[in-house]
């Protein structure tokens, strides 16, 4: 089989779950990778939980089903921990990265996490102290970046100056530069 | 004119026809003559007409035939003999007449 | 050559914007897609010289392009699922007066009960309405069949109107990289606009759509029709390769993977075949002669060259993405084993049912679907009725 490398993003209808997969899709591009992203069909409903996936791979992906047994799970939204099993379908060594305030060590004791690798962020802050927007996406793809090492920080950054610099100005490019540094820098784990 | 020449048609194969069934020629309807399918026929009393061309928009055939805003004659060749020229008319300027009579009357004359 | 991060949407819609056909007529919201959509903003920016006409139904969007197609204008259209139903009967006049549309077609259900996921009921369903069907794997197939499309349908052998079909939602609305040509190469690709004995060439004048009943030649007409299907064939085949020495993606009917020595062999279409090729190179790891044939010209459908290819093969699945209810299979099933009637030795044929109303195929379908035919292979007697695969409380074979 080939090595693809399987994500899915957990959030709330309308937190960014689908312009996170997107984003990483364009950050896959920029380092000439195979990737595809999408999301769960179905009718959008604000504040539903909802699910996004993207797949990366240095080879073509030609398999369309939906990604059943992740390699990390990003959860954008920390109360989905109680709504939905974020690690569904997950294998003993999958990631999950979760937006949150909390202790990694405080979250990985959660029964569903037993076996897993826990990392925490707390995105939504950063978010607010730089993009000044409650969007915790940025910082997470900064994080995700940080723990998996499927792109470098510099990947990332690159892409998000040229794709944001064609439609803001220099200061929304420049706080969301920041958000992506203090996910990388801030996510931590076990 | 037709410049289409389709005189030996029925023996045409598929090849021989335009792609589409398109006819490389318009107006052919007007080759197709239906005043046989009329009983009667629509008489004018040129007395009674004023030329108002109620009748002209009201025929489904085109069969009032105009010249420079007169009412010309009525296009026998097509006419189907509805009668609605014969409804509408606010004069009671056109008269409908059994075709066999009608035809009758004209050999007299 | 460039490579974008696009949706199969929008890398459709995409090709249709750098040809710039002089219209296109398009129902505006859903059932329809973000192709129609995003060629409307085109056409708002002002980055297309295209008429766009917003009409009020799928059966007025047909109408309005059989109209401007017959004035002499290149059209396009776009559609899906109970739009593609609701132009049905323009879609059938559209072939008749052999108006080169185009038309993209993103592959959903059709309602009841409603669903709006991936299937191929729609395009299927109109298998025999006299159109040219090309069905793609990914969102690149689609970017390249919408091209290639405008190419064979304005042929002056075919002038046949050709739909291009990929699978909605998993394509349609999935982002991936997709290489695309630059403007120029496209537009010199395909050409110029030559219409056939124009409505609006007033000094030609000519009757479209004339009475053709009884004492005409409707039967005639019907004949051509096949002809020109018939003649598409090549014409499908060289544009395909011509277009391979444009892009380096060379096209033609249908596709192989691993075939040569194959025994088993299953034949795919649209999205699904990728997974299959995905499953096919995992079992040819461990050893198993399993192969790929993906199609993509389903109308006509290549019966000789498919026939040929699977010469070697002695047991097959055909995988339909729809039913055909009450024959003896799904419509590329049919296809497909009476083009391989003649065959000797005749193989085994098999059909498989899967992803109704966008339920998922997974890996582990298709290998249960290879495990069934290998027991074929192995002599053991397997039932010919229609095998489904993913579907709640039956196993591949058939048992609850």
């Amino acid at each position: 089989m080939q090595q693809v490398t399987e994500i899915r993003w957990h959030a709330r209808g309308g937190q960014g779950a689908v312009t996170a997969a997107k984003m990483t899709a364009e950050v896959a591009l920029s380092q000439d990778k195979y990737f595809q992203a999408f999301p769960e069909y179905g009718p959008e409903r604000s504040g539903a939980p909802i699910v996004a996936f993207t797949r990366i791979s240095d080879k073509p992906i030609q398999i369309y089903s939906a990604i059943e047994h992740p390699d990390y799970v990003l959860v954008l939204d920390p109360t989905l921990l109680d709504a939905v099993d974020v690690t569904a379908g997950t294998s003993a060594g999958a990631v999950v990265i979760i937006n949150s305030e909390e202790d990694a060590t405080a979250l990985a004791r959660r029964p569903e996490m037993a076996g897993k690798s826990v990392y925490t962020v707390p995105a939504t802050r950063i978010a607010l102290e730089t993009i000044k927007r409650a969007i915790p996406n940025t910082p997470l793809i900064g994080a995700l970046a940080e723990v998996s090492g499927i792109f470098s920080l510099e990947g990332v950054l690159n892409e998000v100056k040229t794709s944001l610099g064609k439609k803001f100005n220099e200061d929304v490019v420049k706080a969301n530069l920041e958000a992506v540094k203090r996910g990388y820098g801030e996510v931590s784990g076990l | 004119m037709s410049k289409w020449n389709f005189n030996d048609i029925v023996k045409w194969g598929p090849g021989r026809h335009e792609p589409g069934a398109t006819i490389p020629e318009s107006g052919t309807a007007d080759d197709y003559e239906t005043g046989g399918w009329r009983t009667d026929r629509p008489v004018r009393d040129q007395e009674k007409c004023n030329d108002c061309m109620i009748c002209f928009f009201a025929c489904p055939d085109s069969s009032i035939l105009v010249n420079n805003g007169k009412l010309a004659e009525i296009d026998l060749k097509h006419c189907k003999g509805c009668g609605i020229c014969a409804q509408v008319c606010p004069r009671d300027a056109i008269e409908m007449v059994n075709e066999i009579e009608a035809e009758k009357e004209e050999e007299e004359k | 050559m460039t490579r974008k991060a696009i949706t199969g949407n929008g890398a459709i819609a995409l090709a249709l914007k750098q040809v710039d056909p002089d219209v296109m007529s398009a129902y505006p919201i859903t059932p329809q897609t973000e192709i129609a959509q995003n060629y409307a903003q085109f056409v708002a920016d002002g980055a297309v010289k295209t008429e766009y006409i917003a009409v009020e139904s799928e059966h007025s969007a047909m109408s309005a392009a059989i109209g401007s197609c017959a004035a002499g204008a290149r059209t396009i259209t776009a559609t899906s699922s109970q739009g593609f139903a609701l132009m049905w009967e323009m879609l059938f006049i559209a072939a008749s007066l052999r108006l080169p549309i185009t038309m993209p077609v993103i592959t959903r259900a059709l309602s009841g009960p409603i669903n709006i996921h991936c299937d191929h009921s729609d395009s299927m369903g109109g298998r025999d309405c006299g159109w040219i069907q090309l069905y793609g794997e990914d969102a690149q197939e689609g970017y390249d069949n919408a091209i290639q499309a405008f190419r064979i349908a304005e042929h002056m052998d075919v002038r046949l109107p050709v739909m291009t079909m990929i699978d909605g939602f998993i394509i349609s609305g999935a982002i991936s990289p997709v290489e695309t040509l630059e403007d120029d190469q496209v537009k010199q690709f395909v050409g110029g606009y030559e219409p056939v004995h124009p409505l609006l060439d007033i000094d030609n004048p000519v009757t479209v759509g004339a009475f053709d009943s009884l004492g005409g030649w409707y039967f005639e007409h019907k004949v051509t029709q096949n002809d020109a299907m018939a003649k598409a064939m090549d014409v499908i085949e060289s544009v395909g390769r011509e277009y391979g020495e444009l892009s380096g993606r060379p096209y033609s009917h249908f596709k192989t993977h691993m075939i040569e020595d194959a025994e088993i062999v299953l034949v795919a279409i649209g999205s699904a075949a990728g997974n299959v090729k995905t499953m096919v190179d995992k079992l040819r790891s461990e050893g198993k002669k399993v192969g790929l044939l993906k199609v993509r010209t389903f109308r006509p459908f290549p019966h000789r060259q498919i026939a040929e290819a699977l010469s070697s093969a002695r047991v097959i699945g055909v995988m339909d993405r729809s039913d055909s209810f009450g024959s003896q299979g799904g419509p590329l099933f049919t296809e497909v084993r009476s083009a391989l009637f003649e065959a000797e030795p005749r193989p085994q044929v098999y059909n498989f049912i899967y992803g109704l109303g966008g339920r998922d195929i997974f890996p582990d379908d298709i290998e249960g679907a290879v495990r069934l035919l290998e027991r074929a292979a192995a002599g053991e007697k397997v039932s010919h009725a229609r095998h489904y695969l993913n579907v709640r409380g039956v196993s591949v074979d058939g048992q609850a």
